[in-house]
């Protein structure tokens, strides 16, 4: 799985940009689904008919796309002026290394030396409108023909180990790939499983709102690379979520409230087999779960994450064995699953 | 009606968590409904048929209410929280909340540089008397509603969640009262209204109705210096022309003005600069339904302590009756 981890992380993929993600997701699931195929928005479906006699249909979703830049302008010097294309924080760009286009042309996203900072630069955050992106490009035509207007970008960011750990850019949402194609490539499950690799996730759930429509599951579920801020802090409260202690369960975030079937279905499959696993703080981020709710006559839905530190940054790092152990809860989970989870009284 | 807003205000339901209040008004609406059904996000819906013809109209009244959520339990067993829908740190001071399996706790705050102003969420903690991590009955994850009992005073109700278990009593009330008319009515109670609007939306979709009334509080402009608004309490059930979210079908608009004039009923025109209902998601559904809300004035929305006249409410079941005998 840390393979195709590798590969996923590795691809450029920003959001309406999934192509290549797609590609590598594909070779990954020929010959193990019963039926791929593409969608109109560019959704990677993987059908695989379940083995029981009354089947469920279960949509299981985790997005391809992940966050970068935009070209939308050019500098008469040859600078490419830049948007961001999902949630980035301007922070962490200045000096970063990036992918321009498909092609991978490398930029650099430029700053100003530290010995020019005037008094007060060194306080303050470049704002996103004003950085540059540097491709070494002589002149404004030069940049134009190499980076047109629209040519999306992301991080340069090759995957490796740190320790126990592992690094690599766009664990958000690759984790969740890794995890779903794991899913679709291990033994047949019980229930009819529509694997959906979505698009557009960053910039508003929008692949997993035509994907949940097209499946019209009886339940669904999203597979995420979720916040794990796990760091020294001042008082006890909570973090999002921490770094090897298992799956993070959604109760509720900015888009939905998970059913609390399936959250006692998850909870009740980690306790007996004890998987590790834990709450993501209630109240913070968005999933594909709140699009796929929504389907149809309304779709009970729950979201499973891989914790994730600094996600939306150039880096971020997992630790395999939350990889490992939420492919696990989801494979007896869904072994478990029955309509008596999802049936409200 | 007394006797049922007290029962539905004092039931423990905030958005997500619905099923005890769902229990509630099943029990409520089984005896009238000819048909009873729950949909995949837990709405309630009851179906009263017609005599055969057109329209199939939806009235929707949500069963959720505001509350908190807990996400983090300290080593000393105190919680932190977060707002389910709209809750404002001011009315946590002091107040108290009630988790489903009926824990009490007591909402606290922080010490803070300037007590002039407003907390914010990271500053309030919720205790419910545990001595640890080991001995606190509740779990992250678990969530609870504002802790206040129902009063009668005069024209008035007093009441936690009366947004909107006052739009609930209303359909009930028309439930029970009801004669059939040409076409069904689906009385939907709607889940997860004050987070995502997504019950009414979903439910819409599977009953694909020709028309969807929402029944539901709206603010008022007759307190001391508050917001200009049109709307009074005691004046009547106001009849919604737009609100944040939506502009109301004209149909929809016309049909209420109509049948509330036909039944002689006082009633006002509502326009919300904040805010919107359930109707806001049901006029977007499928190739779009034509939609409206009638709405009960309602004093110190989203407060514990939610104030309606009871002759708005009164007036509201009977605009309701006279419309949908309107075809």
């Amino acid at each position: 799985m840390i393979d195709l981890l590798r590969e996923l992380s590795e691809a450029f993929g920003p959001s309406g940009h999934e192509k290549e993600v797609r590609q590598v997701l594909r070779r990954a699931l020929e010959g193990h689904a019963d039926r791929l195929w593409v969608d109109a928005l560019g959704n990677l479906h993987a059908y695989r008919a379940g083995t029981a006699p009354q089947v469920l249909r279960v949509l299981i979703t985790a997005h391809m796309d992940e966050i970068g830049l935009m070209v939308v302008g050019h500098d008469e010097s040859g600078g490419l002026r830049v948007r961001p294309i999902g949630g980035i924080d301007d922070r962490v760009l200045p000096g970063a290394l990036v992918w321009v286009g498909p092609d991978r042309i490398p930029g650099v996203i430029g700053l100003k030396p530290v010995h020019l900072l005037e008094a007060g630069e060194a306080d303050k955050v470049v704002r996103v409108d004003n950085l540059v992106v540097d491709i070494g490009a002589r002149n404004k035509e030069e940049a134009q023909r190499l980076a047109p207007l629209g040519t999306p970008m992301v991080f340069a960011t090759r995957f490796g180990e740190v320790g126990r750990l592992v690094k690599g850019k766009s664990f958000d949402d690759r984790a969740g790939c890794a995890v779903l194609a794991e899913l679709v490539r291990g033994d047949r499950l019980p229930h009819d499983l529509y694997a959906v690799f979505t698009v557009q996730e960053e910039v508003g759930l929008r692949g997993a709102r035509v994907a949940a429509y097209t499946a019209h599951p009886d339940c669904g579920f999203a597979l995420e690379g979720t916040i794990a801020d796990d760091l020294p802090r001042k008082k006890d409260v909570s973090p999002t979520s921490e770094l090897g202690k298992g799956p993070a369960i959604t109760v509720m975030d900015r888009t939905f409230i998970a059913h609390r079937g399936l959250v006692r279905l998850l909870v009740d499959t980690a306790e007996s087999l004890g998987i590790p696993y834990q709450f993501k703080q209630p109240g913070v981020g968005g999933t594909d779960s709140g699009a796929i709710h929504r389907a149809h006559e309304g779709v009970p839905s729950a979201t499973v994450a891989v914790p994730c530190r600094y996600i939306h940054s150039p880096l971020s790092l997992l630790d395999p064995a939350d990889l490992e152990n939420t492919v696990r809860l989801m494979r007896e989970s869904l072994a478990r699953l029955t309509p008596d989870n999802i049936r409200n009284t | 009606m007394e006797n049922l807003i007290r029962k539905l205000t004092e039931t423990y339901g905030p958005s997500g968590f619905e099923d005890t209040i769902r229990a509630v008004l099943r029990a409520e609406v089984e005896p009238f409904a000819d048909e009873i059904r729950v949909t995949p996000l837990g709405n309630l819906v009851a179906v009263k048929k017609g005599r055969g013809g057109e329209p199939r109209r939806m009235l929707a009244a949500h069963m959720d209410e505001i509350g908190v959520i807990v996400t983090h339990i300290d080593e000393k067993g105190f919680l932190r929280f977060t707002p389910i829908g709209g809750v404002s740190p001011l009315t946590c001071l002091g107040a108290r909340v009630r988790f489903e399996n009926g824990t009490l706790g007591v909402i606290g705050v922080e010490k803070r540089e300037d007590p002039q102003k407003a907390p914010t969420f990271e500053q309030l903690y919720i205790d419910v008397g545990a001595t640890g991590r080991a001995d606190c009955p509740v779990r992250v994850g678990d969530a609870a509603v504002f802790e206040r009992p129902f009063a009668a005073q005069g024209r008035r109700w007093v009441a936690k969640a009366m947004d909107d278990r006052i739009g609930c009593a209303v359909l009930v009330e028309t439930l029970r009262q009801i004669e059939p008319v040409a076409g069904d009515v689906y009385f939907v109670f709607s889940a997860q209204e004050e987070t995502t609007l997504s019950g009414a939306m979903t439910a819409a979709y599977g009953i694909e109705p020709e028309m969807a009334i929402a029944v539901d509080v709206t603010g008022t402009g007759d307190t001391p210096e508050s917001r200009p608004m049109a709307v009074e309490l005691g004046k009547g059930p106001a009849v919604k022309v737009q609100d944040a979210g939506m502009i109301a079908h004209p149909r929809v608009r016309d049909l209420l003005v109509q049948a509330a004039e036909a039944a002689g009923v006082p009633y006002q025109m509502e326009v919300l600069e904040r805010g919107t209902t359930d109707a806001a998601a049901t006029q977007l559904v499928r190739s779009g339904i034509p939609s409206g809300c009638l709405s009960i004035p309602c004093r110190y929305v989203h407060t514990p302590s939610e104030m309606v006249d009871r002759e708005d409410v009164e007036g509201a079941v009977r605009v309701l009756l006279q419309a949908l005998r309107i075809p």
